[in-house]
């Protein structure tokens, strides 16, 4: 692979201030998106209601002591789950950051199960042995939120390897920050993914802070996509606050890696609406950058994609209303779900044989 | 003298050996403007600036061999890992490196610089936040490991620790850090890496504990006191290398060991301790040496029931004092 099927959407986009603007090829991306149907677009509108109202929901349980540890939310990146992870196919492979409630909703995984995960209930995912940092569901080839930074990345990488193996056509799909990309682990997989072609597609969520560290103090490289060309990765950055630039961009993507391509790389540019976790006051960003990025918001957008298709806003407002009904019904479920019983201390330390 | 936090002691210690020797710098990812995650070096930044106090990538490896380098090369760093269970990614370099360097060099290269890092339970942080790492790391000869088990300490020690010539890993147990609090002198003083100190004086049993169990260690041997049962307190505080007459002074006296430990039991600190006591103490035994430590599961789970059940606490200390005693 060249350097030059690098591509850029804003490569001299000026660092920590960086702008989501279109993709070059953005504007064909919309139209390849417009073959989808209004009432698949209606789904995903639904689903990212559904990611901010289950984390609105998870951060007051916070805040009242019923959610307890760390709560990563991921307001404001909606739109890149739900355009990565829909250009998947249910038997491709999902790996995930600790920031994981966004993509196991997308993902199709019992938001109750999930709400009852942050409430330590033994009707969780993980039976309220991870909490919000490590949604899992097996049947749904989503394996898991990782909390030690840019540690899963290679694990993606042996998913891919496995599927290589079995011959299957089966990608994996992980999904990891701008600040991991600075880490050794990084580079690591890369390489290896790429000398052994295998079917991985990268997804850096690019919210270009790692904690109160901001991309450039930490980053030799603010342009993330950029470092995939040290494993001559085709690379490209998308507009992360648009469902569907993501979408369009990454189904080619996963087909390339599908297809025995090796692997792809995408940085989607975005910024989270709050601190890095609930506990954090975010004192470190300027409020005025913050506003702009909102004014960008990726619901809002798919808001405004439908009803340029004819969906009227009362449509929209009983899915709103559809998504309330479904959150009294997340929260009932997780507040009146059994804890886990002390006596399970010690289940699940060794598998046993078959 | 005024009553602080673990914590402010922690802050104390460094705004200080910053002020008192400008080789010292901090390292880790945070540590600057926003004064680090527990807030540890809050105000440090504005104080000493960007050559002094910097954010580091997302990189525990090279936080840590980049101060081995540093430190090689004349500078004193102090490296902050976020929390303990960050730490294994720079594992290679702690024990592979900066411990081996100056015995493998015949004496000639030091490697003078401090890990920092938060460790333990109970706060709700599930299995990547809670993690006790010292069994792993007391394991290697060359390495220091210190654990304070009070603000007093907390200052006299990582100023020791600052200024030893050896790489020391240095523990917070980060549920005390606003928890723990006590009187803190202002000003230069230390207390040196090595002696164990007798926190409590007593007659009936010996508990060798340190870091956060040393707190409720004094609070369930209060409560036993109540009921008679004269504890005495062994508050290690250095690990490696271990005061062991400490240890066994206090031993002779009591003839009964109980080793509290939040890390889990199997291997943990207090094993050694353990064989400590019954190879040289054992013709003052009289009773079985009793262990209280996390148990054997891979992590601290999330769910709060089974966290609480998981950590030791002054109430299953006392329990497990009373067995002893009346053993
Ligand atoms: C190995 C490791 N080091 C440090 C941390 C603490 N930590 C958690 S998230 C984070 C910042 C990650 O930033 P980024 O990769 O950009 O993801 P974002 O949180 O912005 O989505 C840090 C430093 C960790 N969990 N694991
Ligand atoms: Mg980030």
């Amino acid at each position: 692979m060249s350097q030059s099927q690098v591509s850029s959407a804003a490569p001299d986009a000026a660092v920590g201030k960086k702008t989501a603007r279109p993709a070059r090829n953005g504007e064909a991306a919309r139209q390849e998106t417009e073959v989808i149907d209004t009432a698949t677009l209606k789904d995903w509108y639904r689903q990212m209601v559904l990611i901010r109202r289950f984390e609105e929901e998870a951060r007051a349980a916070y805040q009242q002591g019923k959610v307890g540890g760390f709560l990563h939310l991921y307001i404001g990146e909606e739109a890149i789950a739900i355009g990565a992870i829909h250009a998947l196919r249910p038997e491709d492979h999902i790996v995930t950051h600790y920031r994981d409630h966004g993509h196991a909703i997308a993902r199709g995984l019992d938001p109750r199960r999930l709400m009852a995960e942050l409430y330590g209930k033994e009707t969780g995912v993980d039976k309220g042995r991870g909490g919000s940092m490590h949604f899992a569901d097996v049947t749904k080839n989503f394996w898991g939120g990782y909390a030690i930074v840019a540690g899963h990345l290679t694990i993606a990488v042996g998913l891919a390897l496995a599927a290589q193996r079995a011959n299957e056509k089966r990608v994996a799909m992980v999904f990891f920050g701008d600040g991991s990309t600075d880490n050794g682990e990084f580079y690591e997989c890369l390489n290896l993914a790429a000398v052994w072609k295998l079917p991985v597609v990268f997804v850096c969520e690019n919210n270009q802070y790692g904690m109160g560290v901001a991309i450039s103090k930490a980053s030799a490289v603010t342009n993330v996509y950029q470092k995939a060309s040290m494993a001559n990765i085709p690379a490209q950055q998308v507009n992360g606050m648009d469902a569907l630039e993501v979408y369009a961009a990454v189904s080619k993507l996963v087909e390339e890696a599908r297809n025995g391509g090796g692997p792809r790389f995408v940085e989607a540019l975005c910024y989270r609406y709050q601190g890095h976790s609930v506990a954090d006051p975010d004192k470190y960003r300027d409020k005025d950058t913050l506003e702009e990025w909102k004014q960008r918001d990726a619901i809002e957008r798919m808001r405004g994609v439908l009803e340029a298709r004819g969906v009227m806003a009362e449509d929209l407002s009983l899915v709103n209303a559809d998504v309330e009904r479904e959150i009294k019904e997340v929260l009932a479920f997780a507040e009146s779900s059994p804890a886990p019983d002390v006596s399970t201390l010690f289940d699940h330390i060794y598998a046993q044989p078959v | 003298m005024s009553e602080k936090t673990l914590i402010e002691a922690i802050r104390e210690a460094m705004d200080e050996e910053l002020a008192r020797n400008s080789e010292v710098f901090i390292t880790g990812e945070d540590v600057g403007p926003r004064g680090g995650v527990f807030r540890a070096t809050l105000g440090l930044f504005a104080k000493y600036g960007p050559t002094r106090i910097i954010d580091s990538p997302l990189a525990e490896l090279s936080i840590v061999a980049v101060g081995i380098g540093a430190a090689m090369n004349g500078l004193r760093p102090i490296c902050e890992i976020q929390f303990a269970d960050f730490i294994q990614p720079a594992y290679n370099q702690i024990v592979n490196e900066a411990a081996r360097i100056y015995y493998r060099t015949g004496g000639t290269f030091t490697v003078p610089m401090v890990i920092r890092a938060p460790y333990g339970g109970g706060i709700g942080g599930g299995l990547y936040h809670s993690q006790s790492i010292e069994a792993t790391y007391s394991h290697v000869p060359g390495l220091k490991v210190v654990i304070p088990s009070n603000p007093y300490d907390a200052k006299g020690l990582l100023k020791s620790a600052i200024r030893d010539n050896n790489p020391v890993l240095f523990l917070e147990a980060k549920k005390g850090y606003r928890l723990i609090k006590g009187e803190v002198p202002e000003g230069d003083y230390t207390v040196p890496i090595g002696p164990a100190n007798v926190t409590r004086e007593g007659t009936d049993l010996t508990v060798y504990a340190y870091g956060m169990m040393h707190f409720y260690c004094q609070q369930a041997a209060e409560e036993v006191g109540k009921e008679g049962i004269s504890v005495e307190l062994v508050d290690l505080r250095t690990l490696n290398p271990l005061d062991k007459d400490t240890v066994l002074n206090s031993f002779k006296k009591t003839g009964k060991a109980l080793i509290v430990y939040e890390d889990n039991r199997f291997l943990g600190y207090g094993a050694e301790i353990a064989a400590i006591l019954a190879d040289e103490g054992f013709n003052y035994m009289d009773a079985p040496i009793m262990r209280l430590a996390g148990p054997d599961v891979p992590g601290v789970p999330y769910s709060h029931p089974l966290q609480d059940w998981f950590m030791p606490g002054p109430k299953k200390i006392a329990d497990a004092m009373r067995k002893l005693a009346a053993y």
